[in-house]
Formats: structure tokens, C-alpha cells, sequence
């Protein structure tokens, strides 16, 4: 597995007020399965030592994350070298389970936004209430950004990460970089 | 551009959030129905000006399949909700009974 | 003449001169000028010529309702036809081109249609060139598009760069006049999220021009005190140079900011559009000045009187040395008290009203000014230039008037409120009496998503006139519009007087029975030569809707969308039908308000990131190969990798030959794949699929079809079956999306008790099919998994590591050739793809695009979707009847499937085709059959679905849908080519190639 690479090789942008770049990689996993089963909350802590996230969170611990993508669907985020263990270890704890375990990490681009016009530079693009107040940290939101589907959460640091699939990374980067590339609106609070 | 609420993440979706999917609540004819009910399935569409309940997607989010009752004129909305029913809920319909007390259910 | 005054121009700094050319002369004017004060301010009265007649135009009005005063802004790819210069701030270095004018201005050729007018009444276009019809489209149109043209459309792309930004308020106040200041301040102390968007560069609107004092302070002062007071509050943001566009559904209105329209050495996009969702939204957008229709009211140097009022006051411009005021009210008084304080003569003021004693009245006539009331302008005289106006009773025909020397008149027919935004998204109106204008119902607002109305009025938009009304109204509309977005507060509106003012008189005609010669030179709207007598003539001619009457007349049609004609038009329909005016009613108000630019309404969606370009791992060597792309939905795949100077149908035929005689190579990670997993997962793809696939066994491929449930083929693919409740179901490619919607749909809205899950993993999988005799070879060079037939024989799978890499190898072929598929996770695969390459290099290996994927598909007769389907074709017509299972009760589309029209043994079938002459059919081509349809077209009895030159038989082939075709093998049919010539083909096998599959399967 060492030789796999991300879909844009660490590829960066500064702009007035916000930097754009591509993350390391990131083990990515979906989780489908009914998220209420006590099956379901043991597996996912003994997998990422995560508690099971309320609808629209993402929850955040130790090296690992885990996000409500929808009512039975979540995306666990491991390190990269771990992701074939952890879907074996959930596999094993959900025999029995209706559920499924795949991996995703290639499937997927990350990206993180960072600088103190970030929110602004998500507002450009996403029909979504980007002020603090209706978008905290802990919110996973799914959304449409400019013309495709994407996700995103306020890390616990202020910056963005921004989750979009891996054929569209180069796209992303590109519409976001772009975003990126003027000066603040002055409408959200940085 | 519709806000709908998507009933299972709660997000107010903007229009381009969604997919529209036509009309709800259609009963699936198969093999062994008449053809009168197959071409009900099909093709036979209400297109109603008022209360009319329709199919949306939460595509570009949760990915979700939902119900929305709405009225065609005034763009009101009178509920939306989960799309495992094969018909509106008592609350949707009494949603609906509030604003449009002359309104019957069914076609 | 219009002039720069020596004092005076409370917007303009006169320490900062500027520089700018109109029709390549050079200007001067001051920062703070717009384009339009500044051209008044060098005498230059003929803006523009007519759109119809091409009459000399002036200035008519000091905002957005200017209809004449439009110019080509800027120059190569930043030139854009059709600006107004009244909404132009001047900036160093503007450059403005006249419109609509040849060989130029002052001598327009065109010109000679004014003397025709009488010839070109409303609807003449229509009536005249309407025969021989073949001249229309060849002849007239051309011309007359040609004589009518405004703006020239650009030649370059557009240089700028523009943005979207999505904003959620609680409040969107649209107008930042006081109304709109007043309306921001009560709704932001109440805690709610308040938006205040302006249009023009100023706060404070009317009010510092009209005198108006507020809390015993001159507006001036109270304005600035309330923007610092707004400016420190954090839940209010206030925008201005940014313009009110449209209002829509559910809260959602549109902003459209300016941000360096008037700066353009400013980086940064150039327009910004709004897209904001208010929960309650307040139009503080004010009122705009009716024009009166007397003869000769186009003539440069009329304008409307509130124009007249703030050029002087605010840009120090004088429109005329001698003004003469006409109107049928008493705001126009103030544009005369404006002129006379300015030291310029007002001969007189023509008042309409038979009396008129009011306090302005009499302050105007303290100052010496003549009233004259009952009066009304007879004509004005002068072609290019106001010369004078003959003064004439308001209530005769006309007559003989008496001269008044003058180079200007300020003309008021009464105020109608803006009333545009609040009608787009379905707000109702009123007919006010009183004041001879629409406003809006309060009791039939625009309806939101709750059912209750989200816009309302503040203002004079509301029809609050006067400064106290105004203050008041624009208080009780915030604190409403606040309480409703879920925000109470109490407020009391600031202390101001109303001047007393005699009621206005609605005056639809000057003088009220003119003649019909006077009548032809009344305007209405002035952008699109629509008169008096055209509009009558409508009415007359039977076009007596209001929507009917403006098509027909062009009334309202052009881009300042009737701003200034459509209520005077409507009074003289109404007045022609013998009905009051709100029973016409009005047209339709749509968005924009005014018009904004493409490039904000495409914001960032320009270029390379026009739309999203899918791209596979494998695509950057795909480009350094300089491979010629095809798109197929959103991915870019290269079509063919042509070498130095060879050509594309050379660089496929060397990928076919190369790969059925040694090894090809393609990217094929485009391919659907989604996971199905679940206890239940067999029996859902027993309904998805036509084939049975809950019998694959583990480890086993199948060729599946996916139909809708009209019974049309809508997808294909290979299943594998991975274990006993997990399949992955490959799709095409561009059908990917589709088919995971179409399964989650399947599993939440009818199955939802059924126990599976699906993920969309396409892109988790780079996918990379190894093609071709030595494909064996070149997997067993790399080394690891066993790849022998007895382990992965035809249809099967295996997983394992080849070259250290981790594959799943699917033994499946699109091609005939023996085939590999190999998924690698995305990551890996690029560094698969070159090894893969460096050990091909002795069998040279070839990679290859889709076109040769396509022709070695085609000589062997596979269908391939979107080519073989159009959505109207069933697997049966194609020969698939093997694919579909018998066993099962149903499946998607298996019901319509038994509709007759559907088992009609007369419907078209595959077949192959093979021209006599070797030669390639035409795609599409139609075969023609014996006698004619209804419509006298040749009867058809097949047509071409995928045609090619077959590189391994060195001929054409090609598939087709023929009548009875898999019963008339050997028959001679014939194509009709698109220049009419034929074509003979025999019907053959669609296979053209290695039919008993021997090569695929080694």
C-alpha cells in the first residue's frame, strides 16, 4: 500500500484570505447498517473509539472519526495504513448484522480551507448557511458545491475539511481555489 | 427555488439540493395486472392545481428519498415526510385540512 | 444648452477631474459623476438615436428607468453594449461608444424612418412583411434586425472574472433610501439578521434632494448618523452598489453588487451575485416619475422634473438655462424652486390642475415664477434640441398655443411606487385614486413556504408619500417583517413634517382631446418609439389585453421593461376600452429589475471549471500521451493516442490491430461499480436485472440488462458475485449515477422492508482491462496471481496481488480477445498502468481508446447502450432474449414488456450490415422501403444504430435496427445518405467476428 497516492498530490493555493490544499491520505470507510442497534455503537467505538454521532455530526477522537453521513449511513475516518484492519475488525464484530463495511478512501478527495475567510469561500459556492451560528464545529453538512455534491465539517482547529469524490478533486480544488482567489465578502465573521 | 425540509436529516434543502422525483404515492403494478392498471402506473399522473404530494431526493446531502405535500398554486408546503408510506400520514393530512379545510384526500 | 454649474454637486468631489471619451471625443468630468450628468455637464443633449425611427435622444431621467441614454461600455473583451449612463459612475479613463446610430450621432441615415412614421404603426412589421413567406427569414428579417439593432453584441470572450455568494438573513431590506435606512435600523435593534442592499453608491435616496429634514436635522446629517449607527451593529450588513434583481420562491431573492464597475484597475471579480434566502424581505425601493404624453416629449432636453431636481442638486449639472416645468402635481414645484436657487429661469410652470394654492405653489410664485394653471404643452419644439413649447388649455384639442422660448422642460405626471419586486414572486396590487398609481395589496403578499407572505413594502414603495408617512410606514413594515422572521421590538419612527401639497390630477394626454396628428408625436415608451396613437390603434385593431396590446405595440418590451410607459400606456388602453385602469390591470413584473450581466448569473462557472471534469487516475498520462478526448458524461476518456502526424482514424485502427494481434491496453475505471450487499441482495438484482442473478455462484461473472419499468433497456453490465450476500454490478459509464439512484430508489420507496444496502464505489477502483492474445502473458511476466484458464477461467474472477499490487482480476472481454479487468484501488492504479506498460513492452503493448473499444465491440456484435438504445428499443429487439429470464416471475419492465406494441412481431431488430461496395453507412441512416407515409416521406424500414471501418476485416460494418430483420439475412436493403444518394447493404449477422467465441475464451 505505500506507493498509493492522492488524487492531487498535496496540490496547494494561497489566496487573499484563505489556503487551499489537498490532505494527506485518509483511511475512509462507509459504514451502512441500522445505526440505532447496540451492535452498531460497540463495533464503531471499538473500531475508531468513537461515539455514535447524533444525525448531522461528526465526532471527533483520537486519531479516528466518525461522521453521520444519513439515517443509516456513516463515514469513519482512520489512518490511512489502517483502513483494510478496521473494515476486517467491524466485519468481524457485525457478523450477523445486516450491514455493510466498504472501504472508500480512494473513492474520495480531501481537502482542507483554512485562513480566516474560509466560511466566506464556502458561501460562494454552497447553498448552505455557512455563519457560525447555523454551522458549528461537530456539524458534518452535505451539500451541493457549485455543480456537485461534497461534504464538510468546521475541525475542531477553525479550518474546513472538505470531503468530495476523487474524479472531481481536480474540479474542487479548482472551484474552491478559485473562490478562494479574492478578497473577503465582509459578510460572515472570519 | 423550494425550500423543503428533508424529514431525515433535517436540513432546509435549497432546491439545487434536490432531485425531483414526480408524483408520490403510485402503486407498483407488475405482471399479472390488467393493462388499465398497468397504464395507471405508468403514465396516469394528477396534475392538480393545490394539494399535491410529489417525490424529492435529497441528492446533492443525505441521499435520502422523501414526501412533500405542496400546493401546486401558492408553492405552500404543507409537510414533508419519510417515503416509507404508501400514503400521507394523519398529521400530513391534517396539515393539509388546516390550511385547505375543503380539500378531500384521494384522487 | 445643459451645463456645469459654477457651485453646487453634493456627490461630486471637484478636486478630483476626471477624463473620459464618448464616441471617441474626450470629456472632463468629476469623481462622483455618472457618465450621464457628466455628458449634461459638456452640453452633450443627443445621447442616442430611437430604436425604431432612430430619433435624436437625450437624457431623459437620473436612474434605472432611464429609457434613451444607452451606450457600449469599454472596449475588446470588456466591452458591453446597452449600459446606461444614468447608472454609469464616470471613473478615469471611460470610454463610451453612442448606439444605434450610422455613420454617426448627429447625421443618423437611418433617420429618414421618422419621416415614414406614419407609415409604421404599431404592428406594421406584422402586417407588412408577412408575404412571400420565404423572404422572411432570407430578406426582411435580416434587414429589419439590421435598422433596429441597439447594442452591438461583443466579439471576445468577457475578460472579467465574477462571483456567487449565498446569504441567509432573517431580513433582505432591498433600497437604501431613508425608508430603507429607517426600516434597517428598527429591524437590526430588534436582534434580527438584517441585509440592506442598495442599487446606487449613495445612501439616503430622494430625501437630501428634496429638502426633506428628519428629527429636525437636514436628511444629509440623519442619514450619515443612522449608517454609523447601522455600521456598528454586527447583525446588519449593509451593501451598497448592489441592486435588488428578482425576487422567488420560498424567500430566495437575488442581489446583484457592482464591485468594480466603477474601479476597474480593482482586482477581484467584477459582479457579484446574491443569492440570498431571507426569511422575510422588506422593498424599500421608492418611486419612480411618470413622464406626461404631449407632442414632441422625446425631444432632447425634456426629461422627467425629479431628473431635472437631481442633476442640479446633486452633480451641479444644469439640463437648460431656461427650464419650463409642466405637471399635474406639486413635487415637480420643487424641481422649479431647485432651478430658480440655482439661479436658473423658469419661465413658467405649466400646471394641468385648475387650481393650485398650496404652500409650493406659492413659494414658487413668491420667487416670480408665472404659473399657469389649467394649462398643458401643446408641442415642443425643436428636433434635436429643445427650442421652445407652445402652451395650450389642458382641456382642448390644442389649437393654436403660444409660444415659450426655452432649452429645457421638467416634466411630472405623478409618482408611481416601485412596486417590482414585490409583484415577482405574485404580490397583488392596488389602483390608487388618490395618487394615479399601483401599490401593493398588503392583504395579497407573496406567499412563502408557511403559506404566509414574506415580502412586504416600506415607503413609497407602499405608497406612503411624504417624509413623516415614509419614516412611519418603513417603522411598522421592519418591526412586522422582524416579529415574523421570529424577533420582537418596539420603535418610534423619527419626528419629520409632510409638506402640505394640493392633490395631483391624473393627466394621461396633454392636452386632453389632442388631435390625432399631436397624438402620433405623444411617446410612451421612448426605447421602443411606442406612442399614443399606437396603443389606441391596438385597442381599435382588437388587442384590448393588456398582455396582447404590449406584444403587439412592443410597449414595455425593451430593457428598461416599461418603467416609464407601462402606466401611461395602460391608462390610454384602458381610456380606448372605456374602462378604469386597474380592470386592463397591469403586465406581468418579472426579474431582473434591471438587467444584470451573464457573467454573474454563470459566477464561477466559466472556463475550465465551466462544469466538473471527471478524471481517472490514469488521466495525466493520458494527457502527456496527448490523447484526443472524448466526453462521455462528465469524464473526459480518450478517444484514440495518435502519434506524431498520424491521423485519428489511423491512430484507431493501429489500437485495434495492435490489440487483436498482440496486447491492448484501456482505461476502463469509468465503469459503474456498486457494491450490493445484503440477505435479500440476490433477490433485489433478480428485480433489477432481466437475467437471473441469484444463481451466480461466488466468484462468477454475468452479463446482466437493467430495464426501466416502460420495459426499455436502459443499462448493461457484468455482475460479480463476491460472496454469498455481497455483488458488485458494474454499469457504463456515464451510468453510474443513474443506476445507484435508481436502486436506492427501488430500496426506500417500494422494498424498504427488504434487507440490502448499495454503495457507489466507481471511483474507488481504477479499472484496467489488458487486452488481447499475449494479455495472458504479459500477467503472468508481472507475477503473483495465478492467471491460467484453469483458475480464472472466461467469467470468472479471482483476488490476489499481481506485482505486488492488490487486484481483483475479472475475466471478462468487451473486445473477443482474451481480457482481462483489472481493479486496483484508485491510489495504486497509475502505478499499476506503468508497470503494466514497462513489461508490455515486448508484446507492444498499446493502449487504446474508446473508439476502438467500440469498433472491436461492434465487429463482435455487442450491443452498447445509448447506440443500440435510445430509450425506445427493448432487449428483444436486440437479440437478447437469451438475457432475459423466463424463470422468474417478475423484474423491472417485465410487465410492459407483454404490451402488445411491445410483442409486435413488426418491431425492428438487430442485425448486422454489410455494404456491397465495403464502403461505411452513414450513422443514423434511415433504410428506405416501398411507397410513401402521409407527409409524402419515403417509408422507412430500419436505420443505422452503430457503424465503422472494421481496421480487422478491412471493410465497413455496422449494426442496425431493420423490419423483420433477423428473418431476411441476405437481403439487399438500401440507406439513404443525407445528400439523398443510396446506399445497398446486406443483412447479415451481427457478429462479425470470431462468432464462436473461441478467442475470447483461451
Amino acid at each position: 500500500m505505500s506507493d498509493a497516492v492522492t488524487a492531487l498530490g498535496a496540490m496547494e493555493f494561497s489566496g487573499p484570505a484563505v489556503q487551499v490544499k489537498e490532505a494527506p491520505l485518509r483511511g475512509m470507510i462507509t459504514v451502512r447498517g441500522d445505526l440505532s442497534g447496540s451492535a452498531f455503537a460497540g463495533a464503531v467505538r471499538a473500531a475508531t473509539g468513537c461515539d455514535m454521532p447524533q444525525p448531522r455530526e461528526i465526532v471527533h477522537g483520537g486519531d479516528a472519526s466518525v461522521g453521520w453521513m444519513s439515517p443509516d449511513e456513516l463515514l469513519l475516518l482512520v489512518p490511512h495504513d489502517s483502513t483494510a484492519a478496521v473494515v476486517a475488525d467491524l466485519s468481524r464484530d457485525l457478523a450477523g448484522v445486516h450491514h455493510l463495511a466498504v472501504d472508500v478512501s480512494d473513492a474520495r478527495a480531501v481537502l482542507c480551507v483554512e485562513g480566516t475567510g474560509a466560511r466566506e469561500v464556502l458561501a460562494r459556492l454552497c447553498p448552505a448557511d455557512l455563519s457560525p451560528a447555523a454551522l458549528g464545529p461537530g456539524e458534518l453538512r452535505r451539500t451541493r458545491l457549485a455543480q456537485i455534491p461534497a461534504a464538510f465539517w468546521i475541525d475542531p482547529a477553525g479550518g474546513i475539511t472538505l470531503v468530495c469524490f476523487r474524479s472531481v478533486a481536480r474540479y474542487t480544488f479548482d472551484v474552491v481555489s478559485d473562490a478562494a482567489n479574492a478578497a473577503p465578502v465582509e459578510f460572515l465573521p472570519g | 427555488m423550494l425550500i423543503l425540509t428533508c424529514p431525515y436529516c433535517g436540513i432546509q434543502c435549497d432546491e439545487t439540493e434536490l432531485a425531483p422525483g414526480g408524483e408520490a404515492h403510485l402503486t407498483r403494478h407488475g405482471p399479472g395486472s390488467t393493462d388499465e392498471d398497468f397504464e395507471t402506473y405508468l403514465f396516469d399522473r394528477a396534475n392538480p392545481m393545490g394539494v399535491h404530494f410529489e417525490r424529492w431526493r435529497h441528492a446533492n446531502g443525505c441521499g435520502k428519498w422523501f414526501l412533500a405535500a405542496r400546493c401546486t398554486v401558492t408553492l405552500e408546503v404543507f409537510g414533508t415526510y419519510k417515503a416509507q408510506t404508501t400514503e400521507p400520514p394523519a398529521e400530513i393530512v391534517a396539515a393539509i385540512k388546516a390550511r385547505r379545510p375543503e380539500w378531500e384526500a384521494g384522487r | 444648452m445643459s451645463i456645469r454649474l459654477e457651485q453646487g454637486g453634493r456627490l461630486i468631489d471637484r478636486n478630483a477631474p476626471l477624463d473620459f471619451t464618448f464616441d471617441t471625443k474626450h470629456f472632463g468630468g468629476f469623481a462622483g459623476d455618472t457618465l450621464a450628468s457628466a455628458l449634461l455637464a459638456n452640453g452633450q443633449t443627443v445621447v442616442n438615436r430611437s430604436y425604431k425611427y432612430h430619433r435624436p435622444r437625450g437624457i431623459m431621467a437620473s436612474g434605472p428607468e432611464e429609457p434613451n441614454a444607452l451606450v457600449g461600455l469599454g472596449q475588446g473583451a470588456r466591452f458591453e453594449p446597452d449600459q446606461r449612463a444614468t447608472t454609469t459612475e464616470l471613473f478615469d479613463g471611460l470610454a463610451a461608444m453612442s448606439q444605434n446610430a450610422w455613420p454617426s450621432l448627429g447625421f443618423d441615415m437611418m433617420a429618414v424612418n421618422q419621416w415614414f412614421s406614419s407609415m409604421m404603426p404599431a404592428g406594421f412589421y406584422y402586417k407588412t412583411f408577412i408575404w412571400p413567406r420565404p423572404f422572411w427569414k432570407h430578406v426582411y428579417e435580416p434587414i429589419i434586425r439590421d435598422a433596429a439593432a441597439s447594442g452591438l453584441p461583443p466579439k471576445e470572450a468577457d475578460a472579467d472574472r465574477y462571483e456567487h455568494f449565498y446569504a441567509f438573513v432573517d431580513l433582505l431590506i432591498v433600497g437604501g433610501g431613508i425608508a430603507g435606512l429607517q426600516a434597517a435600523l428598527t429591524a437590526g435593534q430588534t436582534g434580527a439578521r438584517v441585509l440592506l442592499i442598495e442599487q446606487t453608491a449613495h445612501w439616503g435616496g430622494r430625501a437630501p434632494v428634496d429638502g426633506a429634514e428628519i428629527d429636525g436635522k437636514l436628511a444629509d446629517v440623519w442619514i450619515s448618523e443612522t449608517l454609523a449607527v447601522l455600521a456598528a451593529m454586527e447583525n446588519v450588513s449593509l451593501r451598497s452598489r448592489c441592486m435588488g434583481a428578482g425576487v422567488y420562491d420560498h424567500g430566495y431573492a437575488l442581489g446583484y453588487e457592482r464591485l468594480t464597475d466603477h474601479a476597474p484597475q480593482v482586482a477581484g471579480p467584477r459582479h457579484r451575485l446574491w443569492r440570498i434566502r431571507a426569511k422575510q424581505i422588506v422593498t424599500a425601493t421608492g418611486a419612480i416619475e411618470r413622464p406626461l404624453s404631449f407632442a414632441g416629449n422625446d425631444v432632447p432636453g425634456v426629461m422627467l422634473a425629479s431628473a431635472v431636481r437631481d442633476y442640479v442638486v446633486n452633480f451641479g449639472v444644469a439640463p437648460g438655462h431656461r427650464t419650463v416645468v409642466v405637471t399635474n402635481n406639486d413635487d415637480a414645484y420643487r424641481t422649479a424652486l431647485a432651478l430658480i436657487d440655482a439661479g436658473l429661469e423658469v419661465p413658467v410652470v405649466i400646471d394641468a390642475r385648475d387650481r393650485n394654492d398650496g404652500p409650493l405653489a406659492r413659494e414658487v410664485m413668491r420667487r416670480g415664477v408665472q404659473v399657469e394653471l389649467g394649462a398643458a404643452v401643446m408641442k415642443v419644439k425643436g428636433s434635436k434640441r429643445v427650442e421652445g413649447v407652445m402652451l395650450c388649455r389642458a382641456n382642448g384639442t390644442g389649437g393654436a398655443g403660444a409660444l415659450v422660448e426655452c432649452d429645457s422642460v421638467a416634466m411630472s405626471g405623478g409618482w408611481s411606487p416601485v412596486v417590482h419586486l414585490y409583484s415577482h414572486c405574485g404580490g397583488k396590487l392596488l389602483w390608487s385614486e388618490d395618487h394615479a398609481h399601483f401599490y401593493p395589496d398588503p392583504s395579497r403578499p407573496p406567499l412563502g413556504a408557511d403559506g404566509l407572505g414574506f415580502v412586504r413594502c416600506a415607503g413609497i414603495a407602499a405608497g406612503a408619500m411624504g417624509t413623516r408617512s415614509v419614516l412611519a410606514d418603513a417603522t411598522a413594515a421592519a418591526l412586522a417583517a422582524a416579529s415574523a422572521a421570529g424577533h420582537t421590538g418596539a420603535a418610534t419612527p423619527p419626528v419629520a413634517d409632510d409638506a402640505e401639497e394640493t392633490p395631483m390630477t391624473p393627466v394621461w394626454i396633454m392636452p386632453q382631446q389632442a388631435l390625432p396628428e399631436l397624438r402620433a408625436k405623444m411617446f410612451l415608451d421612448f426605447q421602443n418609439d411606442v406612442k399614443v396613437s399606437d396603443v389606441q390603434l391596438a385597442a381599435q385593431e382588437g388587442f384590448e389585453s393588456v398582455e396582447h396590446a404590449k406584444r403587439y405595440t412592443t410597449l414595455g418590451m425593451a430593457n428598461d421593461q416599461g418603467k416609464l410607459s407601462n402606466i401611461n400606456g395602460l391608462a390610454i388602453l384602458a381610456d380606448s376600452r372605456g374602462e378604469k385602469i386597474p380592470q386592463v390591470g397591469t403586465t406581468t413584473f418579472r426579474p431582473p429589475y434591471q438587467p444584470i450581466s451573464f457573467g454573474s448569473i454563470a459566477g464561477e462557472a466559466r472556463g475550465e471549471i465551466f462544469q466538473p471534469l471527471r478524471r481517472t487516475p490514469m488521466h495525466d498520462w493520458h494527457e502527456t500521451q496527448g490523447a484526443y478526448w472524448e466526453p462521455v458524461g462528465h469524464w473526459r476518456r480518450p478517444y484514440c493516442y495518435p502519434k506524431q502526424g498520424e491521423s485519428h482514424d489511423a491512430a484507431v485502427a493501429r489500437e485495434v490491430l495492435a490489440t487483436r494481434n498482440s496486447l491492448g491496453l484501456l482505461d476502463a475505471s469509468t465503469l459503474g461499480k456498486i457494491v450490493v450487499k445484503g440477505p435479500d441482495a440476490g433477490r433485489f438484482l433478480d428485480m433489477l436485472y432481466t437475467n437471473m442473478m441469484s444463481t451466480l455462484k461466488a466468484g462468477k461473472c454475468r452479463y446482466g440488462l437493467m430495464c426501466s419499468e416502460n420495459g426499455f433497456l436502459s443499462d448493461d453490465g457484468v455482475v460479480a458475485r463476491i460472496d454469498e450476500e455481497t455483488f458488485l454490478c458494474h454499469t457504463t459509464s456515464g451510468g453510474a449515477d443513474r443506476i445507484h439512484g435508481w436502486m436506492e430508489d427501488w430500496l426506500q420507496c417500494e422494498w424498504w422492508d427488504w434487507k440490502v444496502y448499495v454503495a457507489n464505489v466507481t471511483e474507488q477502483w481504477g479499472q484496467i482491462a489488458v487486452v488481447g492474445p499475449n494479455a495472458r502473458k504479459l500477467l503472468e511476466k508481472l507475477g503473483g496471481l495465478d492467471v491460467s484458464k484453469a483458475a480464472l477461467p472466461f467469467m470468472g474472477w479471482v483476488e490476489g496481488e499481481l506485482a505486488g499490487v492488490p487486484v481483483r482480476v475479472y475475466r471478462i472481454s468487451f473486445s473477443g480477445e482474451l481480457s482481462y479487468e483489472i481493479a486496483v484501488s484508485a491510489g495504486q492504479a497509475m502505478a499499476l498502468w506503468s508497470k503494466l506498460l514497462v513489461a508490455g513492452w515486448e508484446f507492444g503493448i498499446t493502449p487504446y481508446g474508446t473508439e476502438a473499444l467500440h469498433i472491436m465491440r461492434a465487429e463482435k456484435g455487442f450491443i452498447m447502450i445509448g447506440d443500440e438504445t435510445d430509450g425506445t428499443v427493448i432487449p428483444q429487439d436486440l437479440g437478447l432474449g437469451w438475457a432475459i429470464s423466463k424463470k422468474k416471475d417478475d423484474y423491472l419492465g417485465k410487465r410492459a414488456q407483454q404490451r402488445s406494441h411491445m410483442t409486435d412481431p413488426n418491431r425492428w431488430k438487430l442485425v448486422g450490415l454489410e455494404t456491397l461496395d465495403g464502403s461505411v453507412l452513414p450513422d443514423g441512416a434511415y433504410a428506405v422501403g416501398e411507397g410513401y407515409n402521409a407527409n409524402g416521406q419515403r417509408n422507412t424500414i430500419g436505420r443505422v444504430t452503430s457503424t465503422y471501418h472494421s481496421p480487422t476485416l478491412g471493410r465497413g460494418i455496422a449494426m442496425g435496427l431493420v423490419h423483420h430483420g433477423p428473418d431476411r439475412m441476405g437481403e439487399v436493403i438500401r440507406f439513404a445518405k443525407v445528400d439523398g444518394a443510396l446506399i445497398d447493404a446486406r443483412i447479415v449477422s451481427p457478429v462479425f467476428h470470431d462468432p464462436d467465441g473461441e478467442k475470447q475464451d483461451v
